[in-house]
């Protein structure tokens, strides 16, 4: 009897659904920086972690400071931001270059691929000595070294983006009598420059951290032998500002790449 | 000069060890359709693109004869399943892409650019993105950019298939009044007996897997007065049927090959 009423009562449909979807918290990624330097500022000023480990964060925007109004973090920024343009430039554009060639021709794919894919797993860095015993003492060991380690990556995140190509477009374009070279420009590239700006995402990092190291190998001045120098002489502060400054300059070029998808690639 | 003929002569093909399709013969003249049906995997797809020149056959051949009309900017013209357009290009870009090195000024390419947009209703459409058109819409670009290079033959390669059934019956009258208004020929792939009956002057029913021809239909009534539902067409689409049923069955209950 009971379980007869029960039955006839109307209930609402008990919620399963929810949950598993990401979704925006603006700003919380402040209030964490925010967090994290403040109890990082707590423990430096109670005398919790020594100054000379770990200076707060008010000492290195102390150092900043200074460093930006003696102008000497510019100079290694310039000297820093010149190598990696270089061999960012030359790197990158070799490795779309050659990246399309083994994308759309068989036997440069056939003859190329084991070369890249036997020097593709050095690191890179382990060259500079060579590339110094070839060029000299000066820029162009730094710049070999940029150019070569960002050469391989684009070189293959290009190969993918060609290689996923929709066929559909490419043989619609040959039915419409399309010439190659329009095929090329005009269908490919596109389709391919999602790929090509992830490869120069991973690229410019992996530049990065090739400047830095090349310049703690033999260099007076640019951001790596500037952290090697204040480390060596353990001004801590002035290490960590070096390093600020090098996450700046990543998050720059990130940000830099990010507009650049936003704005050619609209149409997805 | 004779109007241009395509021609099927003895086509056989096979990708590897899988025969897709053997010994099909037929051809194809200025204004009339042809519609080819066949079980799913019985080689209609394959066929079309051999006679559009973008697949080899192992033998036989297309041929052409005759000489396309005065104008022609691409004489064997597809229009694709999936739309084929270029994501990165507006819908005017679509169209003027194929229009490229075909030795038209820019000021050509616009008129007939407009010309053919205004025919399929697109012209408000002009500078929308294919993301933000619906696949009907996305479809008569397709036709659109199909018409803008004037065919001789226009190879449709399952065009309504990937459309829902009320935006395929809409679009059906599209395709019936550029075809009747066109000198072109028509060849049609489909595996939608109604569409075929509806369009074509002749029907080619292919057995599955290998293609081979199992029968061709004559239809002479009128596009114009063809409707869906019409009795006669109907007692046709059911004989098609009625000889295509097993072979379908079969090539349903078959198992690809990795």
């Amino acid at each position: 009897m009971l379980d007869a009423t029960r039955r006839g009562e109307i209930r609402t449909v008990p919620f399963r659904g929810g949950g598993f979807v990401v979704r925006r918290r603006r700003g919380m990624g402040w209030v964490v920086l925010v967090v994290v330097l403040a109890i990082w500022q707590a423990a430096s000023s109670t005398g919790l972690v020594s100054p000379i480990f770990l200076p707060s964060p008010f000492e290195i925007g102390r150092a900043l400071y200074a460093l930006s109004v003696s102008g000497q973090i510019f100079i290694h920024l310039a000297a820093s931001l010149k190598r990696l343009l270089a061999g960012f430039a030359i790197g990158a554009t070799a490795g779309i270059v050659v990246g399309f060639s083994f994308g759309l021709v068989s036997l440069a794919r056939a003859c190329g691929m084991p070369v890249v894919a036997a020097l593709f797993p050095i690191p890179k860095i382990a060259l500079l000595p060579l590339f110094i015993l070839w060029f000299g003492i000066g820029e162009t060991p730094k710049i070999a070294t940029i150019a070569f380690g960002s050469f391989f990556p684009m070189t293959i995140a290009t190969m993918g983006g060609v290689d996923a190509v929709d066929r559909t477009l490419i043989r619609m374009a040959q039915s419409f009598g399309v010439s190659t070279r329009d095929i090329v420009f005009r269908v490919v590239w596109p389709a391919a420059l999602p790929a090509i700006l992830s490869g120069l995402r991973i690229a410019s990092s992996i530049a990065i951290v090739l400047i830095v190291a090349a310049e703690m190998i033999g260099a007076n001045e640019g951001l790596g032998a500037f952290v090697l120098m204040a480390g060596n002489l353990m001004q801590s502060d002035q290490l960590l500002a070096g390093v600020v400054v090098l996450s700046m300059l990543g998050l720059c070029i990130a940000a830099l790449i990010g507009f650049a998808e936003r704005k050619l690639l609209a149409w997805r | 000069m004779p109007p241009l003929k395509l021609a099927a002569a003895h086509i056989s093909h096979s990708y590897g060890d899988l025969a897709v399709l053997d010994d099909v013969s037929f051809e194809v003249s200025a204004g009339e359709i042809v519609a080819i049906v066949g079980p799913s995997g019985c080689g209609k797809s394959t066929l079309l693109r051999i006679l559009g020149g973008l697949e080899k056959p192992d033998a036989g051949a297309a041929l052409l004869s005759g000489e396309p009309p005065a104008g022609t900017l691409n004489p064997l013209t597809f229009i694709f399943q999936d739309f084929a357009l270029l994501p990165w290009t507006t819908v005017a870009g679509n169209v003027e892409f194929v229009l490229r090195g075909k030795g038209l000024t820019p000021c050509e390419t616009g008129i007939i650019v407009a010309d053919v947009l205004a025919r399929l209703n697109l012209t408000d459409f002009a500078a929308a993105f294919p993301k933000q058109l619906s696949g009907g819409m996305k479809q008569r670009v397709g036709i659109a950019r199909a018409l803008a290079v004037r065919p001789a033959v226009l190879l449709m390669d399952e065009p309504l298939s990937a459309l829902d059934a009320q935006t395929r019956a809409l679009l059906m009258d599209d395709l019936k009044g550029v075809m009747a208004s066109a000198a072109f020929a028509g060849l049609y792939v489909t595996h939608n007996l109604e569409e075929a009956v509806l369009l074509a002057r002749r029907v080619v029913v292919l057995s599955r897997r290998p293609g081979r021809i199992r029968a061709i239909f004559d239809i002479a009534a009128p596009l114009a007065r063809r409707k869906t539902g019409d009795a006669e067409l109907v007692g046709l689409q059911t004989r098609i049927w009625d000889m295509m049923r097993d072979d379908a069955a079969a090539a349903d209950r078959e198992i690809a090959d990795a």
